[in-house]
């Protein structure tokens, strides 16, 4: 048997390649962002799941009664899917190094997600006036929960939006190197995504 | 220090840091602060259940809203109870265990210079300062804080008029627990980002420390697990203030008069409580278990026992214990053929679990163990998992858990298990990193009383609550005695209560120990434990960005040997030796094989 003296060497496998360099830095260029964003997704995915299941048990309940939702919500839904086109066209045209072609299509979604917000307001708003508030039925309580807490990340998705949009007017972005402007993006459609979804279970169940 | 990092001042360094460590330690000190409440809270308790109808008037000058002539009031025990639990398992151990260590250690483990976002990371424990006060602050608005058990089940959390606690307490508790809830996840992305992005040249996931590897776990069910919770919150927040009935069925009745709620169901509410609740056990225990597998390797100068199937166990219990959460409800009225499901499932657990136990043990296997604090600590933790793991089995089988739910045999299982073994594995924690902590040593002598002051009294203690419940004491009576079936077994009630009170003491050697070691202990060196993690490798305690030069690994974490030398380690940034290669044929060579990739 050989002896190995203390603090010294073993054997072991040769180093293995890694992506995630990091030298002196701190923080290698957009190296988190990625995982970092799709647990955030995985996060929010299981808390719509939650309402999900919590709809489909609540509507066993004998009061459960579908109210037609404002037709206000349709338009809705295309301002937010004009609005994902216009971030997917921003990307595209940084890409082509079309800088201030961006910072127009970026200013241009996040002018249609306020307008997405301002349009789920209308929606309460038309609600109200009929007389159908938060207590009114289960399903006017989960309309109401859900739009509030959908528009809530909308918000926060606009505020990035905005962020990337000042970065973009900065000529921050160019085509090899715009990560963030991508993440955002991504974040976005999820939204809109999530958004289809719950208008189909608003409108299903 | 490292030129990334000016030096800053009082403010920036200690108090809005961004640091990890600085963030860990302030974890850690928070975790203290409000365990001091909860254990507070457990003594007046115990006092309450052993001597039910004596008078404290001493309290009662201390307590005067909680104590009416000397006697305590039933409605504060209800909230002490709850309070108890929620501060217990959501503001101790959760900080201390996962957000303190985590912190504390992530980065030095994989060679990183901080989380993968500081400023979150700051965010996040900032979150969790105005979270603690609200929880505490609930104490002292009108009718005292929650009174709904720590599990919040409505229609009692959902009504305000249902208890004295259920009204602005309650409310409290809803908001603080929402902060934590948000300050938890941000915690977990944090922890997931930086195990996943940010390890050093070399640090492949088969070279992860096991502290890592259960955090990383930990981090996974927490994203996962905490928003159906957060969910529920909500739809209760819903219900207690906006009209809603998403949980309060029709007919319900409070003081003589019908409510108007209809359709609703709280049975919902204790499926999305527990689809969190269970694997936040896991998301508890795990990290104790990295900790006691990192320390027993270090103590005992052998590298853990099989490492791989430690790693997959680990992603097994993740995965089977985000579908076994039923367990908790199997008398809620379910389907027995569900209940069926529940019980496979949750006895499928012990599977992995078993390995993972059996490891641990397996690791102690010709080792040179050096009883350290933090080793004896470890040892415990091991001998309480088997302990209260065997409960376990008799709870997750439907057919013995209808006897059991509810009885002081669920008490005495779970106090060990998200008690203390993960007690002991903070401390096992505290007194190993200590010395990165602060760049002293903890008092060894203070820190073996303190162990064997605590172990005897809290096994004692928590086995007898076993035979409580054997003999059908229910849990969470204000006065045991005033059922004459459970009078006989006031002795044992009394008993429980004087061990308890030891360990309660016991913790505060450690709490006075730890003030005193942070100044005055004996200083440390880089490696007082000879350890081959790459934390050892950075100066006690590191600077700010932690290694001048960055670490490259080359190997696994824990190569240990015991082939003549009890000092033998090799760290993980030790360059290979082709010139060792022979050395693959000793035994030592084949363990480090099984401990690289």
């Amino acid at each position: 048997m050989t002896s190995i003296p203390a603090g010294e060497a073993g054997v072991s496998g040769p180093i293995p390649p890694r992506a995630a360099v990091h030298g002196k830095h701190p923080i290698p260029s957009a190296g988190p962002y990625p995982m970092g964003l799709m647990a955030l997704l995985a996060t929010v995915s299981m808390l719509f799941a939650a309402f999900t299941a919590s709809m489909i048990v609540r509507r066993g309940g004998s009061d459960w009664v579908r109210i037609t939702l404002p037709s206000v919500v349709w338009i809705n839904t295309v301002l937010l899917a004009g609005s994902t086109v216009a971030v997917e066209m921003a990307r595209a045209a940084v890409r082509r190094d079309a800088s201030s072609r961006s910072v127009r299509w970026l200013a241009l979604g996040t002018v249609l997600g306020v307008l997405f917000l301002v349009g789920q307001v209308q929606a309460w708003v038309a609600w109200a006036a009929q007389g159908v508030f938060l207590p009114t039925s289960p399903h006017a309580s989960f309309f109401y929960m859900l739009t509030a807490i959908h528009g809530a990340h909308v918000i926060g998705g606009l505020g990035a939006m905005l962020w990337t949009l000042r970065r973009s007017a900065l000529g921050a972005y160019r085509s090899g190197a715009h990560l963030g402007l991508t993440h955002m993006a991504i974040f976005w459609h999820f939204m809109g995504a999530i958004w289809v979804y719950l208008l189909v279970l608003l409108s299903i169940l | 220090m490292s030129h990334d990092y000016p030096p800053q001042g009082f403010i920036r360094k200690y108090v809005f840091s961004t640091d990890h460590k600085v963030i860990g330690i302030q974890y850690i000190l928070t975790a203290f602060v409000m365990g001091l409440v909860a254990v507070g809270l457990s003594v007046l308790i115990r006092l309450q259940v052993a001597w039910p109808a004596h008078q404290w008037p001493l309290l009662e000058a201390l307590l005067p809203n909680a104590y009416e002539s000397g006697v305590l009031k039933p409605e504060f025990y209800l909230s002490m109870v709850t309070m108890h639990g929620t501060i217990m398992v959501f503001f101790v151990i959760s900080l201390a265990l996962v957000s303190g260590f985590g912190n504390l250690i992530i980065p030095l483990q994989i060679g990183a210079r901080d989380m993968a976002y500081p400023f979150l990371n700051m965010l996040s424990y900032w979150t969790i300062v105005p979270a603690s006060l609200i929880m505490l602050s609930s104490f002292l608005v009108e009718g005292g804080a929650a009174a709904g058990g720590w599990t919040s089940y409505p229609p009692l959390s959902a009504l305000p008029q249902a208890l004295s606690g259920s009204g602005m307490g309650q409310t409290l508790w809803l908001l603080a627990m929402a902060l934590f809830i948000v300050s938890f996840t941000m915690g977990s992305l944090n922890f997931l980002t930086t195990i996943l992005n940010l390890r050093a040249v070399g640090m492949s996931m088969m070279r992860l420390p096991m502290t890592v590897w259960t955090l990383l776990v930990s981090s996974i069910l927490g994203v996962l697990a905490f928003p159906p919770l957060t969910a529920a919150a909500i739809m209760l927040l819903l219900d207690r203030h906006g009209g809603t009935s998403f949980f309060l069925p029709e007919g319900l009745v409070v003081g003589g008069v019908v409510l108007d709620y209809a359709g609703g169901t709280p049975l919902l509410f204790q499926h999305l409580f527990w689809f969190l609740g269970h694997p936040e056990v896991y998301v508890l225990v795990l990290p104790a278990l990295g900790i006691a597998f990192d320390v027993v390797a270090t103590f005992g100068r052998r590298p853990v026992f099989g490492y791989r199937t430690t790693v997959v166990s680990l992603l097994v219990v993740a995965g089977l214990s985000m579908i076994v959460w039923g367990h908790h409800m199997f008398t809620s009225g379910m389907n027995p053929y569900v209940g069926e499901y529940f019980s496979i499932m949750t006895v499928l657990i012990t599977l992995p679990f078993a390995v993972i136990g059996l490891n641990l043990i397996a690791s102690l296997w010709r080792a040179e163990i050096r009883f350290s604090t933090a080793m004896l600590f470890a040892l415990g933790l091991i001998s309480a998992l088997g302990t209260g793991g065997l409960g376990g089995l008799y709870l997750g089988t439907a057919a013995a858990d209808i006897y059991f739910h509810d009885s002081y045999f669920v008490v005495g299982h779970f106090h060990f298990m998200i008690g203390v073994v993960t007690g002991f594995g903070i401390f096992a924690g505290v007194y190993y990193w200590f010395p990165k902590m602060f760049g002293r040593h903890m008092n060894e002598t203070l820190g073996r009383v303190h162990f064997w002051l605590t172990t005897g009294p809290v096994f004692v203690a928590f086995i007898s609550m076993h035979y409580l419940g054997l003999a059908g004491a229910l849990r969470r009576l204000y006065d045991p005695t005033s059922y004459a079936s459970f009078q006989p077994l006031q002795g044992w009630n009394v008993w429980i209560s004087f061990e308890l009170f030891i360990a309660v003491g016991a913790q505060l050697i450690f709490l006075g120990n730890f003030a005193w070691s942070m100044f005055a202990g004996r200083e440390a060196e880089k490696n007082p434990w000879q350890g081959a993690s790459l934390e050892w490798t950075t100066a006690s305690p590191p600077p700010h960005g932690n290694w001048d030069e960055m670490p490259i690994v080359h190997r696994g974490p824990y190569e240990y040997r015991t082939n003549g030398s009890t000092e033998g380690y090799v760290p993980q940034n030790a360059p290979v030796r082709p010139t060792l290669a022979d050395s693959a044929t000793s035994p030592a060579g084949e363990m480090l094989d099984r401990s690289g990739p």
